[in-house]
């Protein structure tokens, strides 16, 4: 029985808005510096691995130098404890580090995007079935069960993947079954409802794209944290040893001594990148997450206040 | 002397820079003045957009940080304005309150009745402590409460005892002037009766000046004693509430009435075509001209001022100008 | 030839069930039932406009909600052209979907907003496998458009909702109903978030539709104004029941039952001159997990007698002079 608050200032602002998906990421993009700096790295990264066997100076198979040559002419970021270059070893690693990282993720996504669809649309038994599922891994602490996996199944790539995926799509499922709910409430979902549409045909035109931003901003964010798993597993020498990747390089540095021998440059610039993978990732997916809030706009506690302009003249031609 | 005078108010909202607007600002009050004295009930009617609330929020100061104001409101003679924030706050609950559109959902979940009540009360150093929680109750029962249900939370309140509550709360202070913000437009009618009848009350017997703000014409035709019109963030017409009925003079009021529909009326319910101007924009000419049913020659360029067409009556039309029956 | 009325609700009761805490349940707390819909009968006849009137919990949502069929009803029967649809599956009641449709309240809620509006006027086609081109389906969403008053059509198939104005998106709800060429419009407060310069348009087209597409339409509405002017027949509920009903004019000139005399008095009038003397009723409606017993209106009842706390009245023709069809639940009527 309420009519909508339609303040003169928000009837403008809405007019003309694009409500496409492409048009909001654009959106996002123009108004978020954050994520114009967070899409730059993670896109810089992504395409340096394209490259990465292209312009990688050195082979990272044999050796091109001394062990633990420090920063050069010939080898920017020197040698690491085999002799071999380290800028051609971080730029091929990021390829194997960024493939885990996006493989695990679409695993991830796949799999919590579903649960929460699932769970978040048709509720009740399902509702309770998944979710108790979900509570069940979400309590499991990651690390943890992934040495045990690691360990047991042996150290490969593949199962980096799958570990990572299956652990980490928990997060995921709760917000978007957050969202469905409250989508699967909204009038035009009831309406489409009442117009004898399948569930199936709801939840793909109606629902996914509408939780599509979230979905995507919560998978950048997953990236970040399978990248960082998979330092950690490398690190803790889950890995396969054979594959390069950056969480070997700083296990391979830590293992061989290169601190007592003072070669921070096999331990620092890969350190740096992982690091600013992840910041990259996080200022864009948080970026899009406060974007998909507007309720962040917390006007009323800010510092500024309104002016008072003076008048001139009066009645209501002044000013 | 009137007890509440506002003249020449203007609200400018600013427009987001970065957004396809490029900046600019919307002008969702223009020149907005009325007088108030005590005791009065004033009505502000207009659709949604029409700049009414937004002019009541700036009686109060309550406007977000990219509106600029120009203006005065004067209480008592003094322009409480004058100062920006600082100088409306003194006033803020004390000469002027206002009671929320959707105020039964703007109550704290998680505090008792009377502890929000009381509230106010010890921020503008009335009352502290029992002494006010004492007055708490006094104001429940004023509004037909149990003093006893302060000790209760809003969710245990029905609709209709939360709008009440907030009422209550309005008056922590003992204002003089009361704005009143769409306060039965969620109700039920019997409800809506109640609390308009609560609100006539108070205003008879504490002599509060009511500022009723709302889109519903007989909402404001059974409680007040005068209204203004609100069209495009402009008083287009204002007088007495039996001059704006009987002998409207300006075509949107007209078209207002009869655009309701009345319980025993006969006559077709018509509707306005069109919709109301985008205030983003310098407009040529009368804001309502593109739907008005009598739009002649000077409406396209001049824009109308509001000049009296009766006692305490004015209406800001080209139509008043002519002689009776002698237009288009 | 007797053919039988559009859309026939004899003694629907729907009732949910209150969840009980944990506690509640190992205390075995009773289970508490919310009288949404406690017995409610009427008929809808093509052509005709029913209103259905009442304040928030009288049951008005939730009858068109169980008639729709997107609620179960606990008891009683919903016939729709003569077909008793009360049981039917979801998948049954598919095909029949195309002759029943709803009009919700919030024009601003009622589209998907990425849906343009020729994909929200075309969706039930598509649902319903009507049409079979693109082309085809096409015509018939301009056609729905124009009939719904939006015109040129042309104009409007590629905008979005947020372009256009509260008018405009609730007829293109109206439109997107419309093209599947319904028997069966309901309109849950059509217009009650619609400006007030807006609202007679959206109103004159639903009573267009009834009177030239020959369908009924059940209202339900909280104003009584809207329903004097619009509706043929007012049936007021309180409840969960129907407690008056009959030719608008009669109920809102004639009321038979102390309710909605209530009801008219506190109904404020756009003329400043009319003042009546409101019949302000005491308290809130009570909660619908509580019915009094008896008559339930007897607890605020101005004229409630002995007898109304023992006795529930029945719908029927009150003793005073009343129009044909004007029936009253009131002891006292």
């Amino acid at each position: 029985m309420t009519l909508p608050l339609q303040d003169p200032q928000l009837a403008v602002e809405a007019e003309g808005q694009p409500s496409t998906r492409s048009g909001f990421f654009r959106t996002v993009l123009r108004e978020r510096k954050a994520a114009v700096v967070g899409l730059s790295i993670i896109g810089f990264f992504v395409l340096l691995s394209i490259v990465a066997p292209y312009i990688s100076p050195y082979s990272i198979t044999q050796q091109t130098c001394a062990v633990y040559a420090p920063p050069s002419g010939a080898h920017w970021l020197g040698c690491d404890d085999g002799g071999i270059d380290m800028l051609s070893e971080l730029m091929q690693g990021g390829r194997i580090s960024l493939v885990v990282g996006f493989a695990a993720t679409l695993v991830a996504m796949i799999i919590g995007g579903g649960v929460g669809i699932l769970s978040g649309y048709f509720g009740r038994w399902i509702d309770i079935g998944l979710m108790r599922i979900t509570d069940y891994l979400l309590v499991i602490p990651d690390l943890v069960l992934m040495i045990v996996i690691a360990d047991v199944w042996g150290a490969s790539l593949f199962h980096v993947i799958m570990v990572i995926g299956i652990l980490e799509w928990t997060s995921t499922a709760r917000i978007i079954r957050a969202q469905v709910m409250s989508l699967r409430e909204r009038v035009y979902v009831k309406r489409t409802r009442a117009l004898g549409a399948s569930n199936a045909r709801i939840i793909w035109k109606h629902i996914l794209p509408q939780v599509g931003p979230l979905l995507i901003a919560n998978t950048v964010l997953t990236i970040a944290i399978a990248i960082y798993l998979e330092t950690a597993l490398a690190f803790l020498g889950l890995e396969d040893p054979t594959v390069t990747t950056w969480g070997t390089i700083l296990e391979n540095a830590f293992q061989r001594t290169a601190i007592s021998s003072g070669a921070w440059w096999a331990i620092v610039p890969a350190g740096f990148v992982i690091a600013a993978v992840i910041v990259g990732c996080f200022l864009f997916g948080q970026a899009v997450e406060d974007a998909l809030n507007p309720r962040l706009k917390a006007a009323n506690l800010s510092v500024h206040r309104w002016r008072l302009r003076p008048l001139v003249g009066r009645g209501p031609d002044a000013i | 002397m009137s007890l509440l005078e506002v003249s020449g108010l203007n609200v400018w909202f600013d427009l987001p820079q970065r957004s396809h607007h490029g900046g600019g600002q919307v002008h969702a009050a223009n020149g907005v003045s009325f007088a108030l004295d005590a005791g009065e009930r004033f009505g502000l009617v207009g659709e949604s957009g029409c700049g009414k609330t937004t002019t009541i929020l700036a009686l109060m100061g309550l406007l977000p940080p990219n509106a600029s104001l120009a203006g005065e409101v004067r209480v008592n003679g003094r322009n409480i304005l004058a100062g920006g924030e600082d100088s409306v706050r003194a006033h803020r609950w004390t000469d002027i309150a206002m009671v929320f559109q959707g105020a039964m959902n703007a109550l704290n979940p998680v505090k008792k009745i009377g502890w929000q009540i009381a509230e106010p009360m010890a921020f503008h150093g009335i009352a502290h402590g029992a002494a006010a929680r004492r007055r708490a109750g006094e104001l429940l029962e004023m509004v037909g409460i149990p003093a006893a249900a302060g000790e209760r939370y809003p969710h245990e309140f029905s609709g209709g005892m939360r709008q009440r509550a907030s009422i209550a709360m309005a008056l922590a202070c003992d204002p003089k002037i009361l704005l009143a913000d769409e306060p039965t437009t969620a109700l039920d009618v019997m409800v809506q009766a109640q609390i308009l009848d609560l609100l006539t009350r108070l205003s008879d017997e504490l002599g509060l000046a009511l500022v009723l703000v709302t889109h519903d014409l007989p909402v404001v035709a059974q409680v007040c004693e005068r209204a203004a019109v609100m069209y495009a963030g402009e008083i287009v017409e204002s007088g007495p509430m039996e001059e704006l009925y009987h002998s409207p003079r300006h075509p949107y009021t007209r078209l207002l009435f009869a655009a309701t529909p009345d319980l025993y009326g006969e006559d077709d319910v018509v509707s306005i075509p069109g919709t109301p101007p985008r205030l983003d924009r310098e407009l040529a000419g009368c804001p309502f001209r593109p739907r008005c049913d009598s739009a002649f020659a000077p409406c396209m360029d001049e824009r109308p001022v509001l000049l009296p067409v009766g006692a305490g009556h004015e209406a800001a039309c080209h139509l008043t100008r002519q002689p009776a029956g002698e237009h288009q | 030839m007797s053919e039988a009325p559009l859309l026939q609700v004899d003694n629907l009761v729907t009732h949910y069930p209150v969840r009980r805490s944990l506690t509640g349940r190992l205390a075995r707390e009773p289970r508490l039932q919310v009288h949404a819909v406690d017995g409610v009968s009427f008929s809808l006849a093509r052509g005709e406009m029913l209103a259905l009137v009442g304040e928030s919990g009288c049951g008005k949502t939730s009858t068109a909600q169980t008639i729709l069929r997107m609620v179960n009803s606990t008891a009683g029967t919903i016939r729709l052209n003569g077909t008793d649809i009360t049981r039917l599956s979801q998948p049954q009641m598919r095909p029949l979907r195309r002759k029943l449709q709803m009009i919700y309240q919030d024009p601003y809620e009622s589209l998907d907003p990425r849906f343009r509006v020729q994909d929200a006027v075309a969706e039930p086609m598509l649902v319903h496998g009507i049409g079979r081109s693109r082309a085809e389906r096409r015509d018939l969403v301009i056609s729905a458009l124009e009939r719904a008053g939006l015109a040129p059509a042309e104009q409007f198939l590629e905008r979005y909702p947020h372009e256009l104005s509260g008018g405009q998106r609730q007829r293109v709800t109206i439109a997107a109903a419309l093209v599947l060429g319904p028997d069966l419009l309901l309109a849950d407060e059509p217009v009650s978030m619609l400006d007030v310069s807006v609202r007679a348009g959206v109103l004159s087209l639903l009573d267009g539709l009834r009177r030239d597409g020959d369908m009924g339409i059940l209202m339900i509405t909280h104003d009584l104004s809207t329903a004097a002017h619009f509706a043929d027949r007012i049936a007021v509920m309180y409840l969960g029941r129907i407690v008056e009903q009959g030719p608008a004019r009669d109920v809102v000139r004639n009321p038979q039952h102390p309710y909605t005399r209530a009801l008219l008095s506190v109904v404020p009038h756009r003329d400043p001159r009319q003042r009546s003397t409101p019949q302000i009723l005491q308290g809130e409606t009570p909660n619908p997990v509580d019915v009094p017993p008896g008559c339930r209106f007897h607890p605020r009842c101005p004229i409630a007698e002995d007898r109304c706390r023992r006795e529930d009245p029945v719908l029927r023709p009150p003793a005073a002079a009343a129009a044909a069809g004007h029936e009253a639940a009131c002891l006292l009527a």
